[in-house]
């Protein structure tokens, strides 16, 4: 077997898009199966099957799925409850919910009348980035045919109304923090909000709101079907299921799999990704979830695997569950650099420390790629990041930080030769060309 | 943060297409009574369809229609990236990706096609046929590099793949978008080792099942609706 999850044990039947996305195709995998059954139940039966299940938020934060439901009030007022799916996939190396998207729509628009129910909302918007033109195509012709055979909106087959749009991003990589996505929702600047107020007591328009990652939502509906306990047989106590996974960088054969949390960081690159070019031997680094979380060095890459806690205890993050990989020919300090610029670009500059920090610590680290920097600011840099990790209004101040410390944590010393040879190379130092502003 | 401000060459005036308009309300309606501001996002990508770029005029245009002060309108085009702020070239806007997982892949070199072909990047070819820029992480990185022409995505690019696409949109053509090696969407290169089970594909699957774990006595009475 290639991984370790059977094909009969996997969710996203049409990953690649093979077979037939429309509503008819995925009846046939199985969406749709039983979801009158399902809404029929109470939605605390709902959110203890999916709290039975471990599911935890594929966005990257990892939260408790089933948990976060209970959260939203117990009983809908005159102000209506929401669901947003949230379908930025801005984070880099993260290209998994485009294949829900474009290939198994309905999974996903069933799972929000679930959610829907789960949470006595009867309001589900998609929230997807702009420049996924074909994925809005298709998402919006799945949802047009759910609501011609009656399975959204007013007399529901289902039992249960809940009616699905679309809203159209704008391409912001910020608008994937949840109370950004909001505002951008409503028609406004992404710019984080301050919490509380918590989503799910004032969301969009004000209104309880609750936002998931796309695959959250497309895979609730095969857990239900086949059970709480099925999805909790993966992986470990803490990390349970099937997930998908995306591989990117150094790798023979990239591509998006599913497969079952818990599965080595070895494994998945060999089995799935076609191994690291030039060999096992060839790697140098990992970054397994999505930019936004620290690299890990090849020495402990034998041993991870893909689990909340098993990176977390590396200093990294399973965060989407999909890792850039570098090979011994990398250019880690670039490759970091050019991520520190990401950061700068999308920073939305409401907070002094993030708008500010981004783009001295992008400065500095396009030096430190030529070696042009000073030793001394090695330290300040990471002194820069430490400060501007943890004093932000939301969490893309600690993901501009953590590529950075993840890189000194392991390869400080690339950098110090770096600067060293430069040194060498220009016989008497001249400073730095690049102010440190 | 990116800074960006408005074109100081600006048209006179901007009228909405009838088929703009009608697209523009099909999202209006999409969303509650009295919050069409919601749809500004949409409206200002639908005008840019039409013209190609956003204008001054076209930004007061969506305003009135949305019932949206100006200023609001105007925050919203200049700070979402995806909205070009000045005219692009007729045949191609190419947005090439260049974020790590990219980078690490070539997307380099496509740029450098890029500037020996069109020239600096956010500037019109000499022939005004094409405009390029670079861009953040496209959410396609398992195909990388890659680039997104007008509205869609071609992936596993090489240099050579990449100017072979280029020579076609300057000659008019529209190129099939998604990946230069055929790949099939996001499967590994030489087609999919997972999913090839058949039974998941003969319509099994979608025969009546009991759901698991009901409460024993289950709630027959029907949710409200
Ligand atoms: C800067 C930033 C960008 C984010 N981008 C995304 C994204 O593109 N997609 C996503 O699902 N979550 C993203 N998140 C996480 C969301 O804020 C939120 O936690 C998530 O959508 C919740 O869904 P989940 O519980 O199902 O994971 C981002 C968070 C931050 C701080
Ligand atoms: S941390 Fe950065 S992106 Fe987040 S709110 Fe502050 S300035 Fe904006
Ligand atoms: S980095 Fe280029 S598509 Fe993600």
């Amino acid at each position: 077997m290639v991984g370790i999850l059977a094909d009969k044990d996997r969710i996203f039947l049409n990953l690649y898009g093979v077979h037939d996305w429309k509503l008819e195709g995925a009846k046939a995998r199985g969406a749709w199966n039983g979801t009158a059954d399902i809404v029929a139940q109470t939605p605390e039966w709902i959110c203890d099957q999916i709290k039975a299940s471990g599911l935890r938020g594929r966005g990257g934060a990892g939260f408790a799925t089933g948990l976060k439901w209970t959260f939203m009030p117990k009983q809908e007022s005159e102000r209506p409850h929401y669901l947003l799916v949230n379908a930025d996939e801005s984070e880099p190396g993260a290209c998994k919910d485009r294949d829900i998207l474009r290939n198994d729509p309905h999974l996903l628009i069933e799972g929000c009348v679930i959610a829907c129910r789960a949470m006595r909302s009867h309001r589900a918007y998609i929230y997807i980035r702009g420049e996924y033109v074909h994925e809005r195509e298709r998402l919006l012709a799945a949802i047009k045919q759910a609501y011609d055979a009656k399975l959204l909106g007013k007399g529901s087959v289902l039992g249960y109304d809940v009616d699905v749009g679309v809203q159209h991003g704008g391409g912001a990589y910020i608008c994937g923090d949840e109370t950004a996505l909001m505002e951008s929702f409503e028609g406004k600047k992404g710019q984080p909000r301050l919490k509380p107020p918590f989503p799910a007591g004032a969301g969009i328009y004000g209104c309880p709101t609750t936002v998931n990652n796309v695959e959250t939502i497309a895979v609730v509906g095969t857990i239900l079907r086949r059970g709480a306990e099925w999805f909790s047989g993966f992986g470990t106590e803490k990390s349970t299921g099937t997930k998908l996974f995306a591989g990117s960088g150094h790798l023979n054969k990239p591509c998006v799999v599913e497969d079952a949390v818990g599965i080595s960081v070895k494994q998945l690159i060999e089995d799935h990704f076609g191994g690291v070019r030039g060999g096992w031997g060839n790697l140098k680094a990992v970054i397994p979830g999505g930019i936004s979380v620290r690299m890990i060095p090849a020495d402990q890459c034998d041993e991870a695997v893909m689990t909340y806690e098993d990176l977390a205890s590396r200093g990294s993050g399973l965060g989407t569950g999909t890792m850039i990989v570098f090979d011994k020919d990398a250019d880690l300090v670039k490759a970091i650099a050019r991520a520190a610029y990401f950061y700068k670009h999308e920073s939305c500059g409401q907070c002094t420390p993030c708008r500010e920090g981004t783009g001295w610590m992008w400065r500095v680290m396009e030096r430190m790629v030529t070696g042009e920097a000073e030793m001394s600011e090695i330290d300040l840099l990471l002194d820069v990041a430490s400060q501007v990790e943890g004093h932000t209004i939301c969490g893309l101040g600690d993901a501009a930080a953590w590529p950075i410390q993840g890189l000194f944590r392991h390869f400080r010393h690339e950098v110090e030769d770096r600067i060293n040879t430069y040194r060498a190379r220009k016989g008497s130092y001249a400073g730095a060309t690049i102010a440190a502003e | 943060m990116s800074v960006r401000r408005l074109s100081p060459h600006q048209p006179a005036s901007f009228e909405f297409s009838p088929a703009t308009l009608k697209a523009a309300k099909v999202w209006m309606a999409n969303f509650p009574h009295g919050k069409q501001q919601s749809a500004v996002v949409p409206c200002l990508w639908l005008v840019q369809k039409q013209e190609g770029w956003i204008s001054e005029p076209a930004i007061r245009a969506v305003a009135e229609l949305l019932g949206m002060p100006v200023i609001r309108v105007l925050e919203v085009a200049t700070f979402y990236t995806m909205f070009m702020l000045e005219p692009v070239g007729t045949h191609a806007l190419v947005q090439v990706c260049g974020t790590t997982p990219c980078q690490t892949r070539g997307s380099e070199a496509l740029m450098a096609v890029c500037k020996r072909r069109i020239g600096a990047q956010n500037h019109k070819s000499a022939d005004g046929k094409f405009y390029w820029q670079e861009v953040e992480c496209l959410g396609a990185c398992s195909n990388a590099p890659m680039a997104a022409i007008n509205d869609y995505y071609y992936e596993d690019l090489t240099p050579e793949t990449f100017e072979a696409l280029l020579d076609d949109f300057a000659a008019g053509k529209t190129p099939k978008p998604g990946s230069a090696i055929g790949r099939q969407g996001s499967a590994p290169e030489g087609g999919p080792l997972t999913l090839t089970d058949k039974k998941l594909y003969d319509g099994s699957l979608g025969k009546k099942i009991k759901i698991p774990n009901l409460p024993p006595k289950a709630t027959k009475t029907k949710a409200p609706a």
